[in-house]
């Protein structure tokens, strides 16, 4: 196995045990890269060529000489014998959702391509300060704005790993694709519908959604400031919980960070599910989607193969003695969708309005008379589709004259959804669940350009995720088999307010019960041809 | 399907949100939110308590897990340079913009 591929938290005992350095991580890591990452985002790409077709296409901006350097300073550290960080030697990618001090901060928008970030967020600099060595900046959705990466104004857009004619998911795309290609162990990501856990699904690795607060959003470039979770995705659960215990924590610089003490996420790992209680909803076996020619609201089962990855994850969790609870009721799911269409567009719009060419980022290039045209302009050249649809659709379901029948609403139906799970999660309801256990997708990674523009259906691929944003609740995805199609298929849990360490042990018991299941040998395609 | 966002609404939107479109993003914008907006009268179906409260982060956050406030004080940042370093136009450290429309207010 190459260091790159080499899961961090072994990766970090090696460097500790000076069997390997950080430079030859890093190394590996820039092999990798070179061999399976094609060109960089840009904004004027040209054409695709075929060669572009069969590339992975993560980063934006590839940060090798920054990454050699601290390596080397990390290697100093070990010569001399200082005590080491908990990433001491993991490789890892940030989202270029996240300031990093004099780097390029995009958020996959010609908006802000020439914008270099005065300071650092608390999560990337709480990742470095743990002496991981930072690869580079990975793709996204313009702002984070999609669930497929197709709207970054940086193309080549993402591809999916284990089958680059599919897209690795959205928002945190890159992320997801980076971790399962190898380019690093670990990624920071963030989550405002599903922008992890689908993308981590998609490319067949682990992600997690904290509960809201409990990682610090100062230095994310806002989507919806209410729902905007950042969070590690990772080629295991010990990596990823190794990264949640490294970004975890109060910060001074935002008022929604808890001051509640952060567990031992690492330690917690082999305690085992006995006892533990696990909830099955049919209202997560069921994906809503529009009629195309009438407009009307469907349901139809999910298939038969995302249903049975979740009922193993679940007799695989049940042999190791947690109990298994069917037909939990969860009305309100079919609803976070249109809340969200609501809420997170209010939020988007408001965070919007900062970018017009007056104190960074792009202006436009036209002679403009007065200022409000030169706003216009700017943000027109500037803003992609995806963003001004977001800005149109919240400033008119916050107008005063439908904010009652939209926003409010909205916002009552969230109470509802954060209702059902804490009827569930009530120690003292009948359910008293330690967990639900979901799909993650309704299906598995879709072609490229299958479902883009279609604002609509693009915005249901997160309609198992969405919901633990609106209730602020944890939420973690793992890998939990292959689709007929030979892709990765997903699985989720969803538990109470800072339950991560209960979500992490279940994931730990699947993932040593699946060990020796055939998927686990399978590797993603991008990965078959490397020596 | 029923088009709520007219042409009139969606022109008075793009003014507010100042922004400019052609007419071929117009077309797409327009037409998606009609679609949106389809999905989000799915809310209307749900009944509502009178007195339900709203819910603004999902989370409680209970006394024992929120952070004080901090001391309302000035903090020079300490890389003004930096920022300047971004603006796009810029003459003696002042934000170089075209003319502010003013209004005369009565």
């Amino acid at each position: 196995m190459q260091l790159c591929d080499t899961p961090a938290h072994e990766l970090s005992i090696l460097l500790r045990k000076k069997k390997i350095s950080a430079k030859e991580i890093v190394e590996s890591c820039l092999e990798r890269v070179a061999a399976v990452d094609g060109r960089p985002g840009s904004l004027d790409p040209g054409e695709n060529s075929s060669q572009d077709n069969q590339s992975v296409h993560a980063m934006i901006t590839l940060t090798a000489e920054k990454a050699l350097a601290q390596a080397k300073g990390l290697d100093d550290k070990v010569a001399r014998g200082e005590p080491l960080g908990s990433l001491a030697g993991v490789p890892f990618t940030v989202k270029d959702i996240f300031c990093v001090k004099d780097t390029l901060t995009t958020a996959a928008s010609r908006m802000l391509a020439n914008f270099r970030a005065p300071y650092t967020a608390t999560t990337v600099e709480r990742m470095l300060a743990q002496d991981g060595l930072m690869i580079g900046k990975v793709n996204l959705d313009e702002y984070t704005f999609g669930s497929s990466n197709e709207s970054t104004a940086f193309q080549p857009a993402p591809r999916n790993p284990w089958d680059t004619n599919r897209v690795p998911g959205g928002s945190s795309g890159g992320s997801a694709a980076s971790v399962a290609a190898g380019e690093a162990a670990i990624s920071l990501g963030t989550d405002t519908a599903g922008s992890i856990r689908q993308p981590a699904a998609f490319c067949g690795v682990v992600g997690i959604k904290p509960t809201y607060g409990r990682v610090s959003r100062y230095g994310l470039i806002a989507f919806a400031s209410s729902l905007d979770c950042p969070g590690p995705l990772a080629r295991n659960v010990t990596d990823a919980a190794m990264l949640l215990k490294a970004i975890a924590g109060p910060d001074r610089q935002d008022a929604t960070a808890v001051t509640k003490a952060v567990p031992d996420y690492v330690g917690v790992l082999d305690q085992g599910v006995k006892g533990l209680r696990i909830g099955l909803s049919e209202d997560y076996f069921k994906i809503v989607y529009m009629d195309a020619e009438t407009g009307e609201m469907l349901q139809k089962p999910v298939p038969d193969e995302v249903r049975a990855a979740v009922y193993h994850a679940a007799e695989i969790l049940k042999a190791q003695g947690a109990e298994i609870i069917e037909d939990v009721p969860m009305p309100n799911t079919r609803y976070a969708i249109p809340a969200f269409f609501v809420i997170s567009r209010v939020e988007a719009a408001s965070n919007l309005h900062r970018f017009d060419g007056a104190k960074y980022g792009y202006r436009t290039a036209q002679p403009k008379r007065d200022l409000r045209e030169m706003y216009q302009a700017t943000r027109n050249e500037a803003f992609g589709l995806q963003p001004k649809l977001r800005i149109l659709m919240g400033m008119y379901v916050s107008a005063a004259q439908y904010s009652e029948q939209y926003y409010s609403r909205a916002l009552k139906v969230r109470t509802l959804i954060r209702r059902d799970f804490e009827n569930v999660f009530d120690p003292g309801s009948s359910y008293h669940l330690d967990a639900l256990l979901t799909p993650t997708t309704p299906t598995t990674a879709f072609e490229m350009g299958a479902v883009y523009g279609d604002s609509v259906l693009m915005q249901y691929a997160d309609q198992f995720t969405v919901t633990a944003n609106h209730a602020g609740i944890p939420g973690m995805t793992f890998p939990a088999g292959l689709g007929a199609d030979g892709l990765p298929l997903g699985v989720q849990l969803l538990g109470p307010d800072f339950s991560e360490p209960i979500l992490l042990r279940m994931g730990r018991v699947f993932e040593e019960g699946t060990q020796a299941e055939a998927w686990r040998l399978q590797k993603p395609q991008v990965l078959r041809g490397l020596a | 399907m029923k088009e709520e966002i007219s042409v009139e609404v969606f022109n008075h939107l793009v003014g507010l949100a100042a922004l400019e479109l052609d007419a071929e993003q117009a077309t797409y914008l327009r037409r998606e939110l009609n679609l949106q907006l389809q999905v989000i009268h799915e809310l209307e179906a749900i009944p509502l308590e009178e007195d339900l409260k709203i819910n603004a982060h999902g989370v409680k956050y209970e006394a024992s897990i929120t952070p004080q406030l901090r001391a309302d004080e000035w903090i020079p940042y300490e890389d003004v340079e930096a920022i300047l370093s971004q603006v796009p136009e810029l003459r003696d450290r002042f934000v170089v913009v075209p003319n502010i429309p003013h209004e005369k207010l009565d």
